[in-house]
């Protein structure tokens, strides 16, 4: 039998307001609709969302795992990191 | 008036249970992987209900029975579903028709049921109307989606309906239980629901272009424990690990 594969579909997940969506995976579904529907059940039957997100995984822009410039040059600047400022004791934890 | 509401609920608790067992047989079988998750996610949800209900009429009843002895130690005839639930999943197409169909009923008895004046089945109405918004949002889509899909969808669908149809009168036909728990004001009036059940059928079965069937459904019996054949074999898999090893556990 001819059996096409539905589209694979990205799923975001907001886990409560007031924090982003996060991506949660991906899903086969028929269409967007569908992918909300499966989305709840696979991954918010445990309370996990109170937002959904599907975005086609086709329409995704990656950067290019190969491309050695992307990443390469952040790589030396740990300045970058806030961990070179002097915290006063009374600040606490930030 | 105690015996008929234990029966009034056995029929709620059993089509929950018995349309339950039927989808939970899709576990590791379904078309897709999302499909398996969402339908044991409904089977699990109608058997969560039906606990609540066969503990309520264990407790009515008062002999010392549990909601265990009322899912795995009743016979066929004890068992009061409508025919439309234990009818085998054959194919997706069947398994869809036959939830939408139920769905439709479900959700409008149970708006009814909230305003039962038995307090514990108007809560547990309540509670369950939650899940029930979204089996019927569920089935409707995808009567929609494969009514109207490619040809074969349509043509399974189509075949499903029509040999589903006989069953879907049953839902909203009064029976005497349901007649006595009406006049009680704790049951649901079927006659008025039944204009309602129709319409919305019709109107989702025309969205996804389906033919309806126009002889009447008159298929009836299994609230009265009158049931077809499939109910036994069904019963026989649900029921084997406690007839075999009585009180066994995990």
């Amino acid at each position: 039998m001819d059996k096409k594969e539905w589209p694979l579909w990205e799923i975001f997940i907001r886990s409560k307001s007031g924090l982003s969506h996060k991506h949660a995976g991906s899903l086969h579904a028929a269409d967007a609709e569908m992918a909300i529907e499966h989305a709840r059940d696979v991954y918010t039957r445990r309370n996990e969302g109170v937002s959904i997100w599907v975005v086609k995984s086709s329409e995704v822009i990656a950067s290019d795992p190969e491309d050695e410039y992307m990443f390469e040059s952040a790589k030396t600047k740990i300045y970058r990191h806030p961990t070179f400022y002097d915290i006063p004791e009374e600040v606490g934890h930030m | 008036m105690k015996q008929s509401l234990i029966n009034y609920i056995f029929q709620l608790a059993d089509n929950k249970l018995i349309l339950g067992q039927r989808l939970s047989e899709w576990c590791g079988h379904a078309p897709e992987l999302e499909i398996d998750i969402a339908l044991t996610n409904i089977a699990l949800d109608l058997i969560g209900q039906s606990r609540n209900l066969y503990s309520y009429a264990a407790e009515l009843e008062g002999k010392g029975r549990t909601e265990d002895d009322m899912a795995y130690l009743r016979d066929c005839e004890a068992y009061r579903n409508v025919l439309l639930a234990e009818q085998p999943n054959e194919d997706f197409a069947y398994t869809i028709a036959r939830q939408f169909f139920f769905d439709v009923y479900n959700h409008l008895f149970h708006k009814e049921l909230v305003n039962s004046k038995d307090e514990q089945l108007a809560a547990i109405a309540e509670k369950s109307l939650k899940e029930i918004n979204y089996h019927i949002r569920f089935s409707s889509e995808w009567v929609i989606r494969l009514g109207d899909g490619t040809e074969v969808s349509h043509a399974k669908m189509q075949t499903a309906v029509d040999d589903l149809w006989d069953y879907i009168g049953e839902m909203t036909t009064m029976n005497e239980t349901d007649r006595l728990m009406l006049a009680e004001g704790v049951g649901v009036d079927l006659n008025k629901i039944r204009t309602a059940y129709f319409h919305k059928v019709k109107e989702i079965l025309a969205e996804a272009t389906l033919n309806i069937p126009e002889e009447e459904p008159f298929q009836k019996g299994g609230k009265d424990g009158l049931h077809s054949e499939h109910l036994g074999h069904l019963l026989t898999e649900l029921q084997w690990m406690q007839r075999a090893y009585p009180g066994a556990q995990w």
